[in-house]
């Protein structure tokens, strides 16, 4: 499914220990590294994190030091694509993240700032309530003038950044039915993962995505009760939370007889192909991990099952210059880079540019924006340039976190971009809209302009 | 991690005490974020791409510009507290070992592309910068940096300068030492001196030549001038597969004695191959007990030609198949399964020793056959992969870390073949320096003499023996022999061989 070769062994059954070993300290990971690329320093690279690991492991002691240098990991994982030794990095950085989290206790305002993000994140309906004071605040000018003020980038710059990342909201598309019949004769019945923060801030991204799918002939089953895959707390060391949200998440899927549980969103896309080795961390049964390994078989990227399916439906031309960003879960965490490239150059009258230094980190990579945000905004800036030199006037990603933190720098930079998902720029070609509502222009389903 | 661990006994302690009355000064020199002290922090300075060579250093310093390089280095000299230059940590000889009472020198945050300067075909970089980015600085102007390390995406400018970097199209192009026009240096004792400009060619002794090459035991680099060169027209790379490493060998001198000149031709054993593939999926040919890389270059019509012809060659000497790619895409990942190749062992055995030797080229059928003859005597796999064009054999001598006397056994094959190297008239090391790894290995290559020679210039510069020390020549600490105490004249300087200067 992916273009990536074959590992040694899946993790869970390896042991840390073992994964450890796999590392020849060649360094080849280093300039992908957006910490290395940042700071220059060894502990802060895969190299010198996966030696800080093996301290950690050999000699059972977790020093505040090494914490830091693990919680400035971004996660991004672009040390897995560019490891010749097939190192488990991920598998790594989440066993670690682990301990950290149940034998490490944080200094008080980090403890509360991270208990804010998991209360509300992995809750769709919390996030959503969230909604109507936003607007409310972005509306009444309030937003222009905060941010002017530097007031909040002084009092919090985790604050300072979600604020700047908040999505401008709109009045929300109406929720998707349950079942979305597929357009003409059905070719296959899939699941579509709702998702947390794309179920409440973009529901219009999976709008897009139900229509498109439907338009290549898929049934799409959209189960109201299922939550949040767990994959923002499993990368972030909260395993047992992870855990029990995983174990929802089959529950829900495992009744609906779907070929395929197609998801839009690169992070939880990611999650969910390891369900397994969350479960396994977590320390869940057998019977569990297998319930789990059989769920994740389904899971597929909207991009990766449309090139597999291959087109049915008309693609109208969007003539258009569109840079693609690999969000870092969806190449680095799923090897996929080239199915959306193949699924863009086909639409009529696209010109598809490449950014620089495409497999570095923007610095969104889930909360890590919240948690580290000057790291977060100095990468955001420098994938701003690089943006900006393509001369793209749309910026398009499998990730909507990506595409806010981009715009946002962009915006920050004085040369702003219109930003969207591949599933919004793929429904306005087979529905003939054309680019206007991908700008934000002529409103329409597409994109915000920021 | 996945070759032996030595751990010296050194490992674990605190920074000296004598060293410790620095930091202050150091976080003067070079800011409160570019000293490091934390213990777990100085570990992983450990090692360097070598990793069976391990120690702590005192204390890690990360300066920024030329003028902090001065100032560590003189406060260096200042107390006699030696230091080790390190660049990105990819070294294969051990050149970067930290000293457990010294300051360990990186220059990984100086990393600036100074200037590209196509008018001159040249560019001024800092030692940090890493090789393939001076490539990507000057691609929009049609010219690259020649020396091309197969970790050229990581391995830094400086560091190639210290080892004489070379790379699989060095055999077109040369190596380092071709490329580098002018440093910037900071002495042992702390001077900064301009060695060469952007202009070639100096006379007088060759000071830069003797710099590059000489492991950080002569100062450091902290700017470097290097020559571009303007990308050629066409290139393209051919895959040939044959049924033998002789076959393969021999194909390699029937192009060589053909007159063609292609700038890089690679060999890979099937061991090799099944390594590459497994962690790059490089789509070499299936079957193939020797695989040979060859890639031509310059103007279209001459590579046309050229390429018909190594085609032809190839074929006579027993391939079964070439396949040529033009395209970017494809060559790229021709070359990615080449260059992932020692890394990618990781993926089909548990731990293995990268060699560098070399023997003249038509040695090279014969030297591999004693080879295969040592792997099956010893029972230790043995993966080739080589320059095959200049006679640079990079053997991976594969074990089992976890199983007891493997590594000892693994490390006198290793050991074996640098000897076959030398009694077949060539050397131990190609590319891949002398470091500590091969210190002790000096006085088989060179007499007595010589070694004090090399010693006499080295002091030279280094009275104190603080830059680098324990590299690149046999110390008596290093080797275990009988330490001399030097007093008086030295002998050579005595028989007016050599002058003190």
């Amino acid at each position: 499914m992916t273009d990536r070769p074959t590992d040694p062994e899946p993790g869970p059954e390896r042991p840390f220990g073992d994964l450890l070993d796999d590392c020849v300290h060649c360094g080849f990971c280093l300039p992908t590294c957006p910490t290395n690329v940042l700071w220059g320093q060894e502990m802060d690279s895969p190299r010198g994190r996966i030696h800080l690991m093996a301290q950690m492991h050999e000699e059972d002691v977790l020093t505040e030091t090494a914490v830091g240098h693990f919680d400035n990991c971004l996660g991004c994982l672009a040390c897995v694509s560019s490891c010749p030794s097939g190192v488990a990095y991920d598998a790594l950085i989440e066993h670690t993240r682990h301990r950290v989290e149940t034998e490490h206790r944080r200094p008080l305002g980090e403890r509360a700032l991270r208990a804010t993000v998991f209360s509300l994140f992995p809750y769709r309906s919390r996030l959503r309530a969230l909604r109507g004071p936003l607007r409310a605040y972005q509306a009444s000018g309030a937003s222009s003038l905060v941010r002017r003020s530097g007031l909040l980038e002084r009092i919090s710059p985790a604050l300072a950044a979600m604020e700047r990342v908040a999505p401008r909201l709109s009045a929300p598309p109406p929720p998707l039915p349950e079942l979305v019949p597929a357009v003409g004769e059905r070719r296959a019945r899939v699941g579509l993962l709702v998702g947390c923060v794309q179920g409440a801030f973009f529901p219009e991204v999976n709008t897009a995505t139900a229509r498109v799918l439907a338009l290549e002939g898929c049934e799409v089953v959209v189960p109201r009760s299922q939550g949040c895959c767990g994959a923002l707390s499993g990368h972030s060391g909260r395993i047992a939370e992870a855990a029990d949200l995983a174990k929802r998440m089959i529950e829900v899927f495992e009744t609906r007889r779907v070929e395929r549980i197609v998801v839009n969103s690169a992070g939880c896309g990611s999650g969910m192909k390891h369900f397994d080795r969350t479960l396994a961390e977590a320390g869940a049964g057998r019977a569990w991990t297998n319930r789990a390994r059989a769920l994740s078989a389904k899971v597929v990227d909207l991009t990766e099952y449309l090139v597999d399916l291959g087109p049915r439906a008309a693609r109208h031309p969007v003539p258009l210059r569109v840079a693609y960003h690999d969000a870092c879960h969806l190449s680095h965490g799923q090897g996929v880079t080239r199915q959306p490239r193949e699924l863009l150059r086909r639409i009529p009258g696209l010109e598809l540019a490449e950014l620089p230094d495409r497999e570095v980190c923007c610095g969104s990579a889930g909360v890590y924006n919240l948690f580290r945000p000057e790291a977060a905004e100095e990468l955001g800036e420098s994938k701003a340039r690089g943006a900006a030199s393509t001369g793209a006037r749309l910026l398009v990603s499998g990730n909507p976190g990506c595409s806010l933190q981009i715009a946002s720098a962009m915006e920050r930079a004085g040369s702003p971009v219109a930003v969207t998902h591949t599933a919004q720029l793929l429904d306005a070609s087979l529905r003939g809209l054309g680019p206007d509502p991908l700008l934000g222009r002529g409103g329409g389903s597409g994109a915000r302009r920021l | 991690m996945a070759t032996t661990a030595r751990r010296t006994p050194d490992d674990l302690v605190r920074t000296p005490a004598a060293l410790a009355a620095l930091v202050p000064r150091l976080r003067r020199i070079c800011g409160e974020d570019g000293v490091l002290t934390d213990l777990s922090q100085r570990r992983t300075y450990e090692s360097d791409g070598l990793t069976r060579h391990r120690s702590t250093p005192g204390v890690v310093a990360m300066p920024t510009t030329t003028a902090q390089v001065r100032d560590v280095i003189s406060l260096c000299a200042e107390h006699g507290v030696p230091y080790v230059p390190r660049g990105a940590g990819t070294g294969l000889s051990a050149g970067a070992l930290p000293h457990a009472e010294g300051v360990l020198l990186v220059t990984s945050r100086m990393r600036r592309i100074l200037e590209i300067d196509p008018e001159n075909e040249c560019a001024v970089v800092e030692p940090g910068v890493a090789n393939l980015d001076i490539t990507r600085a000057a691609e929009p102007y049609g010219y690259h940096y020649a020396p091309d390390p197969s970790s050229q995406q990581v391995c830094s400018v400086g560091g190639n300068v210290a080892e004489n970097s070379g790379g699989a199209h060095c055999l077109k192009y040369g190596f380092t030492a071709g490329h580098v026009r002018g440093l910037e240096i900071v002495t042992p004792s702390g001077e900064v001196v301009e060695l060469g400009g952007k202009a070639p060619g100096a006379h007088g002794y060759d000071l830069l030549g003797a710099f590059v090459g000489s492991e950080g035991t002569l100062g450091v680099a902290t700017r470097v001038t290097v020559s571009l060169t303007r990308s050629p027209q066409r290139t393209v790379t051919l895959l040939s597969a044959f049924t033998s490493l002789d076959a393969g060998g021999e194909a390699v001198g029937a192009i060589i004695a053909a007159g063609v000149l292609p700038s890089a031709v690679e060999m890979m054993d099937a061991l090799a191959v099944e390594a590459a593939e497994a962690a790059v999926a490089c789509d070499y040919p299936a079957g193939a007990e020797a695989v040979l890389v060859v890639e031509l270059d310059g103007p279209a019509a001459e590579v046309d030609a050229q390429v018909r012809r190594v085609t032809e060659l190839c074929a006579a000497s027993g391939s079964f198949g070439t396949r040529t790619a033009s395209g970017a895409e494809e060559r790229a990942l021709i070359w990615k399964g080449r260059k992932s190749a020692f890394a990618a062992v990781g993926r089909i055995s548990p731990a293995y020793i990268v060699q560098d030797g070399v023997v003249p080229r038509t040695a090279l059928a014969e030297m591999l056959g004693r080879i295969a003859s040592l792997s099956a005597e010893s029972g230790i796999r043995v993966a080739n992969v080589f320059h095959a064009g200049d006679g640079n054999l990079h053997p991976l001598v594969l074990f089992d870390d976890a199983e007891p006397g493997a590594a000892e056994r693994a490390e006198e094959v290793s050991g074996a073949i640098l000897d076959l190297c030398i009694e077949h008239g060539g050397s131990i090391t190609g590319e891949h320096g002398v470091g500590v790894d091969k210190a002790c290995k000096m006085p088989r290559m060179y007499d007595d003499t010589s070694l004090e020679t090399f010693d006499l210039f080295r002091r030279a510069f280094d009275p104190e023996g603080i830059a680098n020390p324990d590299k690149l020549l046999p110390t008596p600490r290093l080797c275990g022999e009988r330490p001399e105490v030097r007093t008086g004249v030295h002998p050579l300087v005595a028989s007016g061989d050599a002058e003190q200067f």
